[in-house]
């Protein structure tokens, strides 16, 4: 599209390096480390295609922010790289092994495990049976095996200390027996943070993971995410708080209109023209002067204003 | 969805809203009642028929849809026992037998009507063993069939049957937008639509066949008294659940509740005869191989009208739209201004009139009994299933399709299995598309 | 009125093999809609199958394991018929499907074309020998009150039971363990069971045959006093064994026991007291038929009630109501 045609010859940051990418910084861009790699990657409703991303790499042990404005195509990527959703085109790998057409269960097995945007916690279940469930290669999960107790009794032991920690550590620890349907919209999110992160994924994409979250909360769920960098974690993650964005990330993919619009580290890309345009449409009159003054930043404004419409919109679901 | 998440009051209307409907329908058909029960003195086919004091042998004798009326069979049994049943004009008959012990059934088929023969000519009797005696009544069948089947030519047969399947799948479709723009709108599956059929049945052999009235005035009546059920039925009963926020799967299983209990009232009204609508349609038009009767074709005439109608509805005024917008989104509908309770309402009187119409003209078609429309209900999921749950148009496409099916298979499969082909079929299309023909994929995440 | 007999009447529904087969067809249900959330509408084919898959070899000569086996391979065969395409698909289209495929099982068994085998509409009997061949119980009449039966129904319910109980023991043991954890976040949500790396397709296919199992042997219970009667499988069974659910409490334990029995009792009662009330003149309006009628009618008005003040039935933690969609 036009963002794109445009980009090169506009940006001065066109020539730009940086460390963790192989070449140019540009959409699109090799990485030096990547732990996926997606190519031609399209997904149509109806008229419309949701997604077009032409090739994507994201960085390993880094934490990766993907941002776009409303309907950009972020969550139904998500869905296409986890396997919950199908593409019309294209192919994408993990850790280097193919990831086309497998089932989102082996998806999740291999390393790859996602929350959701709008939240799946199981609310008939207690906060502490949601947890275990994240487990992985659990005995007692098998049909006949489940029967017989002191197959499974150590495991589900280890299982428990393993939740508690990070029940502890999210703030769940008072609500481990309450079903989870009784937790607050935040609090949902985290149980779902903790829960993917109970086996232990090499890869963990959170959709909107601070949508609701009580802002007392959010600076230690920074925290959380920075510490899983520390452990070895990658993690991409879809915001539309741009101080988090620029706080946490290492580094930033912008989609607008299903593709991919500039990539880059935070400080520079929030700079990029593209992405400006893809907040605020094509034919606005910013110039780049104004993003270096004081004054609030366009695109955080946009972002800000999006994101209040985006919670009005989610609680009315 | 819809059926949404606040409470409310008006919950204890549902208890009144019970006794209401049974009220209402006691008023209308007790006039019935008297009447009918003095023409059919039938067995009930109750299903668990475990419950009934008297110990009958009995059964029913059809030649596919056709009744036989007249035939003789015999009961033989022990100590001597031995007594003669005529079939009456429903093809039933029966015998009051003295104990649960061992008999011989036997039918004479000298006293079957011309051109009706046992399907298989050697099976003129079969036995009941003593211990078969664990419900009180036991039913023996014969199988009939007609040697007509090589007179015609395959091609006649296709195409007498293509006729038919349309006949029949216009009804369905009529039946079914209901159900589909229900689910579209509300996100209720309503089993109890099948109740609704039969109510238009029952209403217009009422109107026609016992206080003698034309069929055509019959049909009105029947429409707008079952627009007037559907109202009532969103009135006392839905609304306040979707008030009370009661979720879908359980308002699915309150119009479970519902069928079963407004089936076994019509039951409880009509009795388990079939009734025949004998009012003056049965001359059959011959246009070129095809045979149809004038009702066949008034009902199609009467279809297609009424379809287009609603199409028109749907897609020319603004309520029609709303409906539309409803479906699509209708939290998005509600804030720009549109009363979806209201739109809701209209939504039940719509479907509760078609499918009356669609009862009548199914009784034209076949005849009238009290669980007719819980013997069409599954065809006609199968046909919004088929064409995508909440799209009109869908509903229309796979009514046409499952009608024609169900007509068209007899030609290879049989007659008693035609049903289950139109099953099977739903079955494997959603096997190939799960959506349904029409129908949109959900969103994750 | 007699109610000294009509009470007699209904208490024997207690332990009465139909009891137990409602309650062993509830309890399999429970683990599809209770624990896993699958809406079978089909239960009802589940029982058809072992019917018939019981009454056929026997009739054809087999001994009662082969019959049984037969009964339990069959369903779960069945289980993956209905499985592989359904279980892909929305909850509500799986409704739709399961009720679907129930009916067709039964237009084919009642099929004229397959008289010889399945007896078409006259359905089947005379397969009793081999049940009652390997009964200990030495020939007489047994018991006090209203619970006075010969041998053979004292078999039928001894083993009727012990099924039921082994049925709850079974699903006890399930739903305490890992898996039963996997299958009940499979009903509250089956993209986070499957987005936490858990073969959601398969789980569900595992419940399905299950419960599948445990209707069939059902089936296998429902006959043994009667005779095959294809009528007997109609939709309606299906919501019967529903509202036993639904009445006791979908995801419990007891619930299907104690709500098959209540249920039984209270048709038995009602049965009593109308035909009673009729007999004496105190209802001259009602035929017995149409008072037969009558509790259909009351059925569905209890199924209607239930749902709606009362979801989590008898036994069901208030919080862990039965419905999450
Ligand atoms: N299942 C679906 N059917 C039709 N359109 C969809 C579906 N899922 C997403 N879309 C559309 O695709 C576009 C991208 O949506 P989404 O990925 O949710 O955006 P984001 O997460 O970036 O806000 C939107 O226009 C949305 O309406
Ligand atoms: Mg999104």
């Amino acid at each position: 599209m036009s963002n794109l045609d445009k980009n090169p010859v506009q940006s001065p940051a066109a020539a730009v390096t940086h460390p963790l990418v192989k070449g140019t910084v540009e959409p699109g861009c090799a990485k030096v480390d990547p732990i996926v790699i997606a190519d031609h990657v399209t997904r149509q409703f109806g008229g419309l295609k949701a997604v077009d991303v032409d090739h994507l790499e994201i960085p390993r042990g880094q934490i990766t922010a993907l941002i776009g404005p409303n309907g950009a195509g972020k969550t139904t990527m998500f869905n296409l790289l986890t396997g919950f959703d199908k593409p019309n085109t294209g192919t994408w790998e993990f850790d280097g092994k193919s990831l086309a057409g497998v089932p989102a269960f082996k998806v999740a097995r291999s390393g790859m495990v996602r929350t959701f945007q709008l939240t799946k916690s199981l609310g008939r279940l207690s906060v502490l049976q949601n947890m275990l469930l994240g487990a992985t290669g659990q005995r007692g999960e098998g049909l006949f095996s489940s029967l017989v107790k002191p197959l499974w009794r150590r495991q589900e032991e280890e299982n428990t200390v393993r939740a508690d920690e990070l029940l502890a550590r999210f703030k769940l620890d008072a609500k481990r027996e309450d079903y989870a349907a009784s937790l607050s919209g935040g609090q949902r999110k985290l149980l779902e943070m903790a829960r993917a992160l109970m086996s232990k994924p090499e890869l963990i994409m959170l959709d909107e993971p601070m949508a609701g979250v009580n802002p007392a909360l959010t600076q230690s769920l920074l925290g959380h995410i920075k510490n899983l960098k520390a452990d070895g974690t990658s993690v991409l993650f879809v915001e539309h708080d741009m101080h988090m964005v620029m706080h946490i990330s290492d580094w930033v993919i912008v989609m607008a209109e299903g593709r991919v619009v500039a990539e880059g580290p935070p400080e520079t890309v929030m700079k990029d023209p593209a992405v400006i345009d893809a907040y605020l449409g094509a034919h606005h009159d910013t110039d780049l002067g104004d993003l270096m003054d004081d004054g609030p930043n366009p695109v955080e404004v946009a972002l800000e204003a999006e994101r209040k419409a985006h919670d009005a919109h989610s609680e009315e679901k | 969805m819809i059926a949404g998440i606040r409470i409310g009051p008006g919950v204890r209307f549902i208890t009144m809203a019970l006794l209401a409907l049974a009220l209402c329908l006691g008023v209308v058909l007790g006039s019935g009642a008297l009447s009918a029960s003095a023409s059919a003195p039938a067995p009930t086919p109750t299903p668990t028929s475990d419950f009934t004091n008297t110990l009958t042998i009995g059964g029913v004798l059809r030649d596919d849809d056709n009744v036989v009326e007249g035939a003789e069979v015999t009961v033989e049994g022990a100590g001597g026992f031995s007594e003669v049943a005529t079939s009456d004009d429903t093809g039933r008959w029966s015998v009051v037998v003295p104990e649960k012990g061992e008999y011989t059934v036997t039918i004479d088929p000298e006293t079957l009507p011309d051109g009706v023969e046992l399907r298989d000519p050697d099976r003129v009797s079969a036995t009941v063993a003593a211990n078969e005696w664990q419900t009180n009544s036991i039913t023996r069948s014969f199988p009939l069939g007609v040697d007509d089947r090589q007179t015609t030519g395959f091609f006649e047969q296709f195409l007498q049957r293509l006729a038919a399947g349309l006949n029949f799948g216009l009804l369905i479709a009529l039946a079914a937008i209901g159900i589909t723009l229900i689910f579209g709108t509300t996100g209720l599956n309503n089993f109890a639509h099948g109740e609704m059929v039969t109510f238009g049945a029952i209403i217009a052999w009422i109107v026609a066949v016992l206080l003698g009235v034309n069929i055509f005035v019959a049909m009105l009546v029947a429409l707008v008294l079952g627009g007037a059920f559907g109202y009532v039925q969103d009135w006392l009963l839905w609304k306040p659940l979707r008030k009370k926020g009661v979720k879908l799967v359980q308002a699915m299983i309150v119009s479970i509740g519902l069928a079963i209990a407004l089936r076994y009232l019509y039951l409880f009204f009509i009795d388990g005869s079939t009734k025949t609508m004998n009012v003056g349609l049965s001359e059959a038009i011959v246009i070129g191989p095809v045979r149809i009767t004038t009702g066949s074709v008034v009902s199609m005439v009467i279809s297609v009208v009424a379809l287009v109608a609603v199409g028109l509805f749907l897609t020319r005024t603004r309520v029609g739209k709303a409906t539309r917008a409803v479906s699509d989104n209708p939290s998005l509908a509600a804030a720009s201004g549109i009363d979806v309770d209201r739109i809701i309402r209209t939504v039940w009187v719509l479907a509760g009139a078609l499918a009356a119409l669609a009862g009548v003209m199914l009784g034209l078609y076949r005849q009238v009994s009290w669980d007719m429309g819980f013997q069409v209900l599954l065809l006609m999921f199968a046909a919004v299933t088929l064409g995508g749950l909440g799209s009109a148009y869908g509903a229309l496409v796979g009514s046409i399709v499952v009608g024609l099916f169900v007509e068209l298979s007899t030609l290879i499969i049989p007659a008693d299995l035609k049903y289950a082909a139109a099953l099977v079929v739903l079955i494997l299309v959603l096997l190939v598309r799960p959506q349904g023909i029409l129908g949109r994929k959900e969103r994750i995440g | 009125m007699d109610w000294g007999n009509i009470f007699g009447n209904a208490i024997g529904e207690i332990i009465s093999p139909t009891t137990a087969a409602y309650a062993l067809a509830a309890i399999g249900l429970g683990v599809h809609f209770g624990y896993t959330g699958l809406l079978n509408f089909g239960q009802a084919a589940f029982l058809l199958i072992g019917a018939y898959a019981f009454a056929i070899p026997t009739l054809a000569g087999a001994p009662i394991i082969v019959a049984v086996l037969s009964a339990i391979i069959c369903s779960v065969i069945f289980a993956f018929i209905l499985g592989i395409p359904t279980l892909r698909l929305r909850a509500d289209y799986l409704a739709i499907v399961t009720i679907a495929s129930a009916e067709v099982v039964r237009y084919v068994v009642t099929t004229t074309g397959l008289t010889d085998f399945t007896g078409a509409a006259n359905g089947l009997s005379g397969f009793k020998g081999t049940f009652a061949a390997i009964n200990p119980i030495p020939e007489g009449r047994y018991g006090f009150g209203p619970f006075m039966y010969n041998e053979y129904d004292w078999w039928v319910r001894i083993v009727g039971w012990t099924l039921v109980v082994l049925a709850s023991v079974l699903v006890f043991l399930l739903m305490r363990s890992p898996w039963g954890r996997v299958v009940k976040g499979i009903r509250e949500d089956e993209d986070a069971v499957r987005s936490l790396g858990k073969n959601v397709y398969s789980y569900k296919m595992q419940s399905l045959v299950i419960g599948g199992v445990m209707g069939s042997v059902a089936g296998i219970i429902f006959i043994l006093p009667r005779a095959v009667q294809p009528a007997n499988y109609t939709t309606g069974l299906t919501f019967f064994i529903w509202t036993i659910m639904l009445l006791g409490g979908a995801a419990t334990i007891f619930g299907p026991i104690v709500g098959a029995m209540i249920f039984w009792v209270v048709l038995s009662l009602t049965q009593g007291i109308l035909y009673g009330a009729i007999e004496s003149g105190a209802l001259g309006f009602m035929t017995t038929t149409q008072a037969g009628q009558v509790r259909f009618i009351l059925v569905g008005v209890a199924l209607m009630l239930l749902v709606i003040f009362r979801p989590q039935g008898i036994f069901g933690n208030k919080k862990e109501l039965s419905f999450s969609v």
